[in-house]
């Protein structure tokens, strides 16, 4: 992965965030959950690694149509969470459900297909591949062409060729990327990179986004600029769980938080009380336990 | 590349430009009289390219053969990112699968044998890698290293494959014989019909290789096409993204290990008829002819050319299997010099000689945005 190169003033005055395209989740058959209802689970997750105990008895759960803030000091087992709720780590005990059934030891493509998306907090974009074949490579996760259809070229390959451009094409607009659809992801500015990613996880259809750090990198402006963005995401029709370490920008967007601290869930509530919280508070500044309190 | 601006559809005046400007009847023209070329290349006899030293139909076989190899293990290293050490195992088996059949064991014609030969080296292709394609990077390389030895070894110590005499007699590819070609004499300086050096128009005989060589020709064109249709689809992107970052790649829904599976095995297959074509024209067969070496030059063929870029590895094909037969006369001095301009390559154009062309690929691309825009109600 090369180093990406820093051109924010670009990134700033580029791109034009289409938010009027229509990007709803596509249908597809599988179950769904009510609104409001719980989408995903985390039930007493605990993570062990050798004697480190990264996740130590975490519970919280995520309802559909919200934009859930997942924050805490650096090393709080943020991102770990994540690799949990994706498949990358198994937890060693406790689990995770997903739409009323648990994970289990679901491979991670297979927990993509069931419907969740992330994003990474160090950018992996498929950097040899262009900007649009990035978000296709998210498209497919859906498709079933082989290579006997890709061959002959039968109407299966064609259907999906056909609407999975146009749906990749669209995200892209979304984002404000489709000026930079055919450019190689590698050669795109750091901003942009940022939101190619956020576009290669959606193209995957998520009923929930899971994005680690997505501002990393920005400037307030920009910042703000992407809080709009994940804000308009959700009014599509997405739930978003949202890493981030900026505890002023997470109140402003989200509408629960979950606050993590040494892999243990301290807090959890609207912004407004977690911002009150004297253990919040007290993780955030360094300050004492009993000071504290 | 510049950020700010897309790559411009305008095609420069330069020959490339000109070409991909023309219209598509026109390009169908062109790349007929290329193949016509091709095809009537052995019986030119053109000087400096034809070999003096050796049959120049032979020698075009065996570049022939190179070329598909190398189109072969470009699924694998080049699309894939999968680096393989072992390739002449397949080789080696498409070729003895045929040996077996149509001489060894059984007397199949060879046009039989082949399709089984194929079959063959896929299901070892699939058997291969369902192990070791989940180990990466060096140790997939150690490991398809010890499979290639691993083959000519059992080879050599098989009395049921006759050990290391090899199988013989094995029959030639059908043909039909319909009319006799001539050849162009440059003797004297000037190109003169020969009428007394002709080629059968097609039959697969014992002196004369250039029927064969135009066999290969339309493999090769077969295998391009497959090549082409499933690059450009779901699978080539899945390869890629596999390639780029694996683990990025399964958390977007690849299944990478099936979708790394089918390259290898698909890879295996093409090595697989190399060996089957191969057999077919040498009559005779031998764990001698499946040696470590034949890996690292398939191997380099690929990396000189530009792993991923399919008209890339047919010119590092070329460069590996063409010039020490050309310049044969230099000896072993033609080892030297090839190992020199091998580490040359290396220091000064590591991509390869012709690395994956990206603008191509841009300018596909802008076609379909544009194909795509038109559709949209908003535009």
């Amino acid at each position: 992965m090369p180093e990406p190169t820093m051109k924010q003033s670009e990134a700033e005055t580029d791109s034009v965030i289409h938010t009027e395209v229509d990007i709803t989740p596509l249908d597809l058959g599988g179950s769904t959950v009510p609104e409001g209802e719980k989408l995903l689970e985390v039930d007493d997750v605990t993570l062990r690694f050798g004697g480190v105990v990264a996740l130590d008895g975490v519970s919280f759960d995520i309802r559909k149509g919200e934009i859930l803030g997942l924050i805490g000091p650096n090393g709080a087992g943020k991102t770990t969470c994540f690799n949990v709720m994706t498949g990358v780590y198994q937890p060693t005990s406790g689990g995770i459900r997903f739409l009323g059934a648990a994970l289990g030891r679901r491979k991670k493509f297979a927990i993509t297909k069931l419907g969740i998306a992330r994003t990474f907090q160090n950018i992996r974009l498929f950097a040899n591949m262009t900007a649009l074949e990035n978000v296709m490579v998210g498209v497919d996760a859906h498709h079933s062409t082989g290579v006997i259809s890709a061959m002959f070229r039968l109407p299966k390959h064609r259907h999906e060729e056909n609407t999975g451009y146009r749906r990749a094409f669209d995200l892209l607009r979304f984002m404000g990327l489709e000026d930079k659809a055919n450019e190689l992801s590698r050669n795109l500015a750091y901003g942009d990179q940022r939101r190619l990613e956020i576009a290669r996880a959606l193209a995957t259809n998520p009923s929930l986004l899971c994005l680690d750090e997505p501002a990393a990198g920005f400037n307030p402006a920009e910042k703000l600029r992407l809080m709009e963005l994940i804000r308009s995401i959700r009014d599509q029709g997405y739930t978003v769980l949202l890493i981030e370490h900026d505890m002023r920008l997470v109140m402003g967007v989200t509408d629960r938080i979950v606050v993590l601290e040494f892999g243990r869930k301290i807090a959890e509530g609207a912004p407004a009380e977690i911002r009150d919280n004297p253990a919040v508070i007290a993780a955030y500044l360094g300050v004492d336990e009993e000071d504290a309190s | 590349m510049s950020t700010s601006t897309t790559p411009t559809r305008t095609s420069r005046p330069d020959f490339k430009g000109r070409v991909s400007g023309l219209p598509t009847s026109a390009k169908i023209v062109l790349w007929a009289l290329f193949a016509v070329f091709l095809f009537a290349l052995p019986l030119l006899n053109i000087p400096f390219i034809t070999t003096a030293d050796s049959d120049f139909g032979g020698v075009l076989f065996t570049v022939s053969t190179y070329v598909l190899v190398a189109l072969g293990l470009n699924i694998v290293v080049g699309y894939a990112g999968l680096l393989d050490l072992g390739y002449v195992g397949f080789y080696a088996i498409g070729a003895y699968v045929v040996g077996v059949l149509s001489s060894q064991h059984a007397s199949l014609p060879w046009l039989v044998a082949v399709p089984v030969a194929i079959g063959v080296a896929m299901i070892s292709g699939v058997i291969l890698g369902a192990p070791t394609l989940r180990v990466r990077g060096d140790y997939l390389a150690i490991v398809t290293l010890g499979f290639g030895e691993i083959v000519r070894l059992s080879l050599i110590n098989s009395q049921w494959l006759n050990g290391a005499q090899g199988i013989s007699n094995i029959p030639r590819p059908p043909g039909v014989t319909l009319f006799e070609l001539p050849s162009l004499d440059w003797s004297s300086g000037a190109p003169v019909v020969d009428l007394d050096n002709t080629t059968t128009f097609i039959k697969f005989g014992i002196g004369d290789f250039i029927p064969y060589y135009w066999l290969a020709l339309v493999v090769i064109g077969l295998v391009l096409l497959f090549d082409i249709l499933v690059k450009n689809s779901r699978v080539g992107r899945a390869w890629e993204a596999t390639r780029e970052d694996e683990d990025a790649a399964e958390l977007m829904g690849v299944p990478t290990f099936r979708f790394k599976l089918l390259a290898f095995s698909l890879g295996a297959a093409i090595g697989g008829l190399s060996g089957a074509l191969f057999a077919g024209k040498a009559g005779f067969i031998s764990p001698d002819n499946f040696i470590l070496l034949l890996s690292i030059l398939f191997l380099a063929a690929v990396v000189v050319g530009g792993a991923g870029n399919r008209w890339g590895v047919i010119v590092g094909a070329i460069v590996v299997g063409y010039f020490p037969e050309r310049f044969r006369e230099f000896a072993e001095f033609r080892v030297l010099v090839f190992g020199l301009a091998l580490m040359l390559l290396a220091i000064f154009r590591p991509q390869g000689i012709l690395p994956p062309r990206r603008a191509r690929r841009v300018r596909r691309a802008d076609e379909r945005e544009e194909h795509i825009e038109e559709g949209l109600p908003d535009a």
